[in-house]
């Protein structure tokens, strides 16, 4: 017998576990506990058009998307007819994807396209600090520069709020703004302000994120560094920060597209908007992670093949069955006709929807029956009658599709779904339980066992339940730690709060008239013999040899 | 709200009064007590009373087995010229198939309530018990066939059909609690309480009768022949008990209902064992099992004691009427 404190030990273990694992499950896969969350997936094509210069090689450079705060990469791929493809990594950030083909001819089009999820708790970033660059630019640009920059300094506290008075300076028509304007760009512009000041900037592509647009190009915006911390601001409005619908596709110093051995390169995005269950976001994400090399376990029915994973979303319902089973008959006390018989029609329910399948198993079992009153007369062996109700079940079926079918109800066929041998078992089993029991018994544990059946329907039909079993393998352990639990549970069952209501009335009102209870008497003796065994059965076997014994045999034999 | 609730008793005053609940008994007495292996001890009948002559524990006698389904045409030649037989299933469970026979009349055989049948019915009834009718869980079966019981004349009256029995609970060898079950017109002759039988609660000490239970309800008198169920008491109480608690060294389980017949002429019998027995004793006693089974389990010498010990003990103190 193991020991109650290792019992509860195990259950403990198991339970915590279960939550564990569970958390576990939601922080990394960041699956939700409510189903039907969705989430937001751009997916974003490059297209990269050039002329090659017609002698020899191309190799086209074009600069992969930023890795940035608030969006996850999900996956790439390119496409470009007979082009070598490699991915580069540089150590400052900058990464690529290059094409090279050895003898291109005619217009060439190549294809990047990449999957971005937004996500919030995404946070780290590729971008590298710039290295501080000395202003260059020839008179009277720099005297023009330098007198802007003084006068956004005196107007600032810190880096990023010089840079908003120096967009405001360049954007409000001053003779000097006017001046630079007629041959700088306004972020270039912006670059070369900041460096008077002492200020890294560097100038970086974002793309807006529209659903489906084609054709659209990066709009130029400039980051601004105060030590590590950047800030990215439009130097067209001042504003700061990046939107929610905006990419950081080029955040390094070099250029978005290099080509060598082509002319009239020009890159162009088309971008759609997806949508993904939560879940499905969540596990493309942590195969991206495992993909790049990050230690990240995985132990999802997700990884298995489709086919193999409905067959587990119903395997993994189960348990929820099994647990309002063991509730209703160990804490409620409910009758069932054979065990887990209600589980197994709740399933078929689950495929038929409650109505038809009420409907079908309660006339299946009620012909069953009639055709089993038959059979009970010719007195076939169990075998055989066994088999012959599993016949006439099938038989059953296969009419009740057809006939429903016929008369355009399709629903009907679904009544297929039901576990033909268990009926045919329930079927002889109510019947035994009619010829010996009466018909009261057979309505009470087939009423019992539908009643069992609909609740454990209820709750595995449920959405949130369906999701959280299939997504949260830790819930079995969960489940398996509840089922030990009531199963070590010794209190009373509700039913036996009524069967013995008569029993405990009458011992009260015996009380009343005067009897003692019986329980205190013998619970004092209980105390006394606890507290000295020794002295107090000697006591006992003196009283027992005082008392006068009415069933002495030489009574006995008086009467 | 109220009237709702007023129908089921207060869990608390069930707790006082120690009466016992189906898991209670199933995970500390049964589940602790009774170990698994063996059941089948106790489930099949024949086993039992094999283990029943090995100790010398009296029990109805065995004429014969059957056990293949071509030995069913054997059956007249075991019951030989036996006027009166009874025919059960080794592992049947609540009575069930149970066939006595009171009398034969040329080919006819005429059953405990008067019907006859003949020959092919009695074949059947053989053949349904081998294919497991009414066994658990249908598993083939054996058919038991024993001389039937003549119950003692001082019962005459207070069982309509079936056999009257004694139903004794036995933990760890010491008897704890008895009834006395009779069957009704209402329960088929069966005498199993939940169908209709009457309970009778008896007095440890002294045989007598407590209360008397149909349904949950107290009655007084037998509702099919109108005995005054209150002057009933159990002869040869001492050797009922005496059997009882033996059966106990006998079985090796710990926590068992035993079922004891008194026939006229052979004195109490074992009839079989029970390694689940249920709660309604409780009811006919107007009493709870726990106070009882928690003061043998705070013995410390109960493992030593002699069954004449323990039958004395529990007369002591589990006694409702002082003599």
């Amino acid at each position: 017998m193991v020991s109650r404190g290792v019992f509860y030990v195990v259950t403990a273990i198991l339970f915590v576990v279960g939550i564990l694992f569970i958390g576990y499950q939601h922080v990394t896969f960041e699956i939700p506990f409510t189903p039907g969350q969705m989430r937001k997936v751009w997916t974003v094509e490059a297209k990269v058009e050039f002329e090659p210069t017609g002698s020899g090689a191309a190799t086209v450079d074009l600069s992969l998307p930023a890795v940035q705060p608030g969006v996850t990469q999900l996956k790439q791929s390119t496409a470009g007819l007979g082009f070598g493809t490699t991915y580069i990594y540089h150590d400052d950030g900058a990464s690529y994807v290059q094409w090279t083909k050895r003898n291109p001819a005619g217009l060439q089009t190549l294809y990047y396209r990449a999957d971005f999820l937004m996500d919030d708790t995404a946070q780290d970033s590729s971008m590298t600090v710039p290295e501080l660059k000395q202003n260059v630019e020839p008179e009277p640009y720099l005297t023009a520069m330098r007198s802007i920059a003084e006068s956004a300094l005196q107007r600032s506290s810190n880096p990023f709020s010089l840079a908003v008075q120096a967009i405001s300076i360049i954007n409000s028509n001053t003779e000097e703004s006017t001046l630079l304007l007629s041959s700088y760009k306004k972020p270039e512009l912006l670059v070369h302000i900041l460096e008077l000041a002492k200020i890294p900037s560097r100038i970086v592509g974002v793309l807006t994120l529209e659903d489906g647009r084609r054709n659209r190009n990066l709009s130029p915006r400039v980051a601004v560094f105060d030590g590590t911390q950047y800030e990215i601001f439009n130097p067209f409005t001042g504003d700061s920060g990046v939107g929610p619908n905006e990419l950081i596709w080029n955040n390094h110093d070099g250029s978005i597209l290099d080509i060598q051995g082509g002319t009239n390169a020009q890159v162009s995005f088309s971008i759609i908007k997806n949508s993904m269950s939560a879940s499905e976001a969540g596990h493309l994400k942590v195969e991206t992670m495992q993909a790049s090399g990050k230690d990240v376990l995985s132990l999802s029915i997700d990884t298995l093949p489709i086919e193999e994973q409905s067959l587990f979303k119903s395997i993994l319902l189960l348990p929820i069955g099994v647990l309002i089973v063991v509730f209703l008959r160990i804490l409620i006390g409910i009758k069932t006709s054979g065990t887990f018989m209600p589980v197994l029609i709740a399933m078929a329910f689950l495929q038929t929807s409650l109505l038809v399948g009420l409907i079908g198993f309660v006339s299946i079992v009620c012909i069953g029956l009639i055709v089993r009153s038959w059979l009970s007369h010719l007195n076939l062996l169990l075998v055989a009658r066994i088999s012959a109700v599993i016949i006439t079940v099938i038989v059953l079926i296969g009419a009740i599709s057809i006939i429903t079918y016929k008369i355009g109800l399709t629903e009907g066929i679904k009544v297929t779904f039901f576990p033909m041998i268990i009926l045919s078992w329930t079927i002889e089993r109510m019947s035994i339980l009619w010829e010996e029991e009466g018909y009261r018994e057979v309505l009470k544990q087939g009423g019992g066992s539908l009643f069992v059946a609909v609740c454990a329907f209820l709750a595995m039909n449920s959405e949130v339940i369906q999701h959280i079993t299939f997504n949260f393998l830790g819930l079995q352990f969960v489940i398996l730690a509840l089922v030990l639990i009531m199963g070590n549970y010794t209190g009373f069952r509700l039913t036996e709060l009524k069967r013995f209501k008569p029993l405990s009335q009458k011992i009260i009102e015996a009380h009343e008239q005067g009897v003692p209870y019986e329980a205190d008497r013998l619970n004092a003796k209980r105390k006394e013999l606890k507290a000295n065994p020794h002295q107090t059965i000697k006591k006992w076997e003196e009283e027992h040899k005082l008392k006068e014994d009415p069933l002495n045999p030489q009574n006995e034999s008086d009467k | 709200m109220f009237k709702l609730l007023s129908r089921y008793a207060n869990p608390l005053d069930l707790m006082h009064f120690g009466i016992m609940g189906m898991n209670q008994r199933n995970v500390n007495y049964i589940g602790r007590y009774n170990k698994r292996k063996l059941y089948p001890l106790v489930d099949n009948k024949l086993k039992t009373k094999e283990m029943a002559i090995a100790h010398h524990v009296t029990t109805p006698k065995l004429l014969g087995t059957i056990k293949n389904q071509h030995d069913v045409t054997n059956f007249l030649k075991i019951i030989g010229d036996n006027q009166e037989f009874c025919i059960k299933p080794a592992q049947g469970s609540g009575g069930k198939g149970i066939l006595a026979i009171t009398s034969r009349q040329d080919t006819l055989f005429i059953k405990a309530s008067g019907q006859g049948i003949n020959n092919h019915d009695v074949r059947r009834h053989l053949s349904n018990i081998l294919a497991g009718l009414f066994s658990l869980g249908g598993k083939p079966d054996i058919a038991l066939i024993e001389s039937l019981i003549h119950f003692d004349p001082v019962f005459d009256g207070y069982s309509y059909e079936g056999v009257p029995d004694t139903r004794v609970i036995v933990f760890q060898g010491f008897p704890i609690m008895a009834m006395m079950r009779l069957s009704t017109a209402a329960s088929d002759g069966k005498a199993n309480l939940h169908q209709g039988a009457v309970g009778v609660g008896i007095c440890m000490r002294t045989g007598k009768a407590v209360r008397a239970v149909q349904h949950n309800d107290p009655i007084k008198f037998h509702p099919d022949t109108d005995k005054n169920l209150f002057e009933l008491k159990v002869p040869h109480w001492l050797e009922v008990l005496t059997l009882a608690a033996s059966c106990y060294n006998m079985s090796g389980l710990g926590y068992i209902g035993t079922d004891i017949v008194l026939d006229r002429d052979l004195g109490p019998m074992l009839l079989e064992l029970n390694a689940r027995p249920g709660l309604a004793i409780q009811t006919a006693n107007n009493a709870g099992l726990l106070p009882r089974l928690r003061l043998i389990e705070a013995l410390p010498n109960r493992q030593s004691m002699s069954v004449s010990e323990r039958v004395a003990f529990a007369r002591d103190h589990f006694g409702v009427f002082e003599s």
